[in-house]
């Protein structure tokens, strides 16, 4: 591979320079904004805005909501991804084109169809509660919503590693007397794992600061179904712009973490695909 | 194919299918076809009705204004973008990158909430906008801005990859033959990425049409001034008129089952085009 270092190209500088204004005036100067304005609190005010019971319960059912979510989408992202690429059925393609709706439908339309379908009087939800569970306006409906939203990111990150998966890994193992299970826990797992922790932090990342798809479903009760996003949403309301920013720094440092989390379980995967 | 071995037996794999059309359904294709199907609960006059609804009617024509205004900002700095960070070395480009990629990790909600501390009443630039009369939040402004942040990284994100894998010999050489920026990017650059730029439009456009969180910070609700299709469709559900709700919302379900159907026809493009130049 040439180095990417090119003297003779031309246009260095004026595209460095759209982008740098673009960026500065379309995300960076807002965002600091945001700091300065939660700076401006005090130690005392900022624990009072960020971490009061009920926003302390948001976090909790966010938090909380994004994990399960995202370990449910780990299981099911796996499943699509693997019958995606080791399985031939009717309309494949077809559903393989369709695992991308959430990327590509507006949250809202997700938030208002997933009601429809969890509400008491809904499909899903008609007949769910003949078993006594209720899932719109519960949080399980928040977790609900979390799963449609996060789903695809486990399934497009697995599905590219398991199709570049060598057969003969796997041929070996057999040769060597492993069953299907053993072939799975030791060859196929280990290979993907590190595209397994990518989705589930793509997928907690997004389910955390999600709000479409999710505040139709919730059913916002205070306390009990109301998520992060919401909150910021609710102080703003109440003009209370300090009290929204301290939440959203909050958000923002988890936000940031878990990028840190993603970056590095990418390296991880590349060192990983060297190593073959 | 593999052979016998390799495979999980037919129950096993049988199982599996099923499984996974099972969560499939449940959580993407279902809703997906409520959404048509409460929309038409009442018949075709009531769905179409309801989309000539005045109200409905100006939020489709703001809906389609901010995407006008924001894609094609979009577009030129996403290229500016990838064209700095593929086909350059220097220090701070993978900063660069992340802070670029950063509208991705952000809740949408917190990108309308800056624009706010910004630009609201009570924000920055609040009282010196409210003396010269100009309307930021709660106005066609805040929405374009808003929804220039949440599809920032969409353009860059999928043409960075295809340019790097590109190389700068091409350009190199057709720079050394006298071609000008320009022609450059368009005779040299542009058709070997074309694809994916269609696709990052298409995407961003997608967003920027559908973005609901962000825009509905900073748009204020007011009914056939400042509502895009997204918040109408929240609008008429809470106040429980569900059949024109789904109206509007599966006229944003149309524009993603497109956006999907085109992808999918680049995708198949874009791949019979590199066999092409494989056997070439």
């Amino acid at each position: 591979m040439n180095s990417t270092k090119s003297p003779v190209i031309p246009g260095f500088g004026p595209t460095l320079g759209v982008t740098l204004f673009a960026l500065g005036l379309v995300v960076l100067l807002p965002l600091a904004a945001l700091f300065l304005r939660a700076g401006g609190l005090s130690w005392d005010q900022f624990i009072h805005a960020a971490f009061s019971p009920r926003v302390m319960a948001a976090y909790r059912l966010s938090f909380g909501g994004a994990m399960l979510a995202a370990s449910f989408n780990v299981f099911a992202g796996l499943v699509v991804a693997w019958v995606l690429v080791r399985y031939d059925f009717p309309l494949r393609k077809l559903v393989d084109a369709l695992v991308d709706l959430p990327f590509a439908l507006p949250t809202a339309v997700a938030g208002v169809a997933l009601t429809a379908l969890y509400a008491p009087r809904g499909f899903f939800g008609k007949i769910l509660l003949s078993f006594g569970i209720k899932v719109a306006f519960t949080p399980l409906g928040v977790v609900v919503a979390m799963v449609f939203i996060g789903l695809p990111f486990v399934v497009r990150t697995v599905q590219p590693v398991l199709q570049d998966l060598e057969a003969e890994h796997e041929e070996a193992a057999i040769s060597l007397g492993a069953n299907r299970l053993q072939v799975f826990q030791r060859i196929i797992l280990p290979a993907i794992l590190p595209a397994l922790v990518t989705g589930f932090a793509l997928a907690f990342a997004r389910a955390l600061g999600e709000y479409g798809s999710v505040i139709f479903i919730a059913g916002n009760m205070p306390g009990i179904s109301e998520i992060a996003p919401l909150m910021i949403v609710t102080k703003l309301e109440q003009y209370d712009y300090a009290g929204a920013s301290a939440i959203a720094v909050v958000m923002l440092l988890v936000a940031f973490v878990m990028l840190l989390v993603i970056n590095s379980a990418q390296k991880w995967r590349q060192n990983r695909m060297q190593g073959y | 194919m593999r052979s016998n071995p390799l495979r999980e037996s037919t129950p096993v794999r049988l199982v599996l299918i099923a499984l996974a059309l099972a969560i499939l359904t449940l959580f993407l294709f279902a809703p997906l076809l409520v959404v048509f199907g409460e929309a038409l609960s009442r018949g075709w006059e009531a769905y179409f009705d309801a989309l000539s609804e005045p109200d409905t009617q100006s939020s489709i024509w703001l809906t389609l204004l901010v995407a006008m205004l924001t894609v094609p900002i979009d577009l030129v700095v996403g290229i500016c973008t990838a064209w700095c960070v593929a086909k350059f070395e220097f220090r701070g480009k993978s900063l660069l990158t992340t802070l670029v990629d950063l509208p991705f990790s952000v809740s949408p909600v917190i990108a309308g909430l800056i624009y706010v501390l910004v630009f609201g009443l009570r924000g920055w630039l609040g009282p010196t906008l409210q003396e010269h009369h100009i309307h930021v939040i709660f106005a066609l402004p805040g929405i374009v801005l808003a929804t220039l942040f949440v599809t920032f990284p969409f353009i860059a994100r999928e043409l960075i990859p295809l340019m790097e894998e590109q190389g700068t010999e091409d350009e190199e050489a057709a720079v050394v033959l006298g071609a000008n920026g320009w022609q450059l990017f368009r005779r040299v650059t542009l058709p070997n990425v074309k694809w994916g730029l269609l696709y990052g439009v298409l995407l961003c456009n997608a967003r920027a049409m559908g973005e609901f969180g962000a825009v509905s910070v900073v748009s204020g609700h007011i009914r056939g001034r400042t509502t895009t299709m997204p918040l109408q469709v929240e609008i008429l559900y809470n106040e429980y008129n569900f059949v024109a709700a789904f109206a509007v919302a599966s006229v944003l379900a149309m524009l993603a089952l497109v956006t999907l159907a085109v992808k999918s026809f680049f995708e198949w493009r874009y791949a019979k085009e590199l066999s092409a130049e494989g056997r070439a």
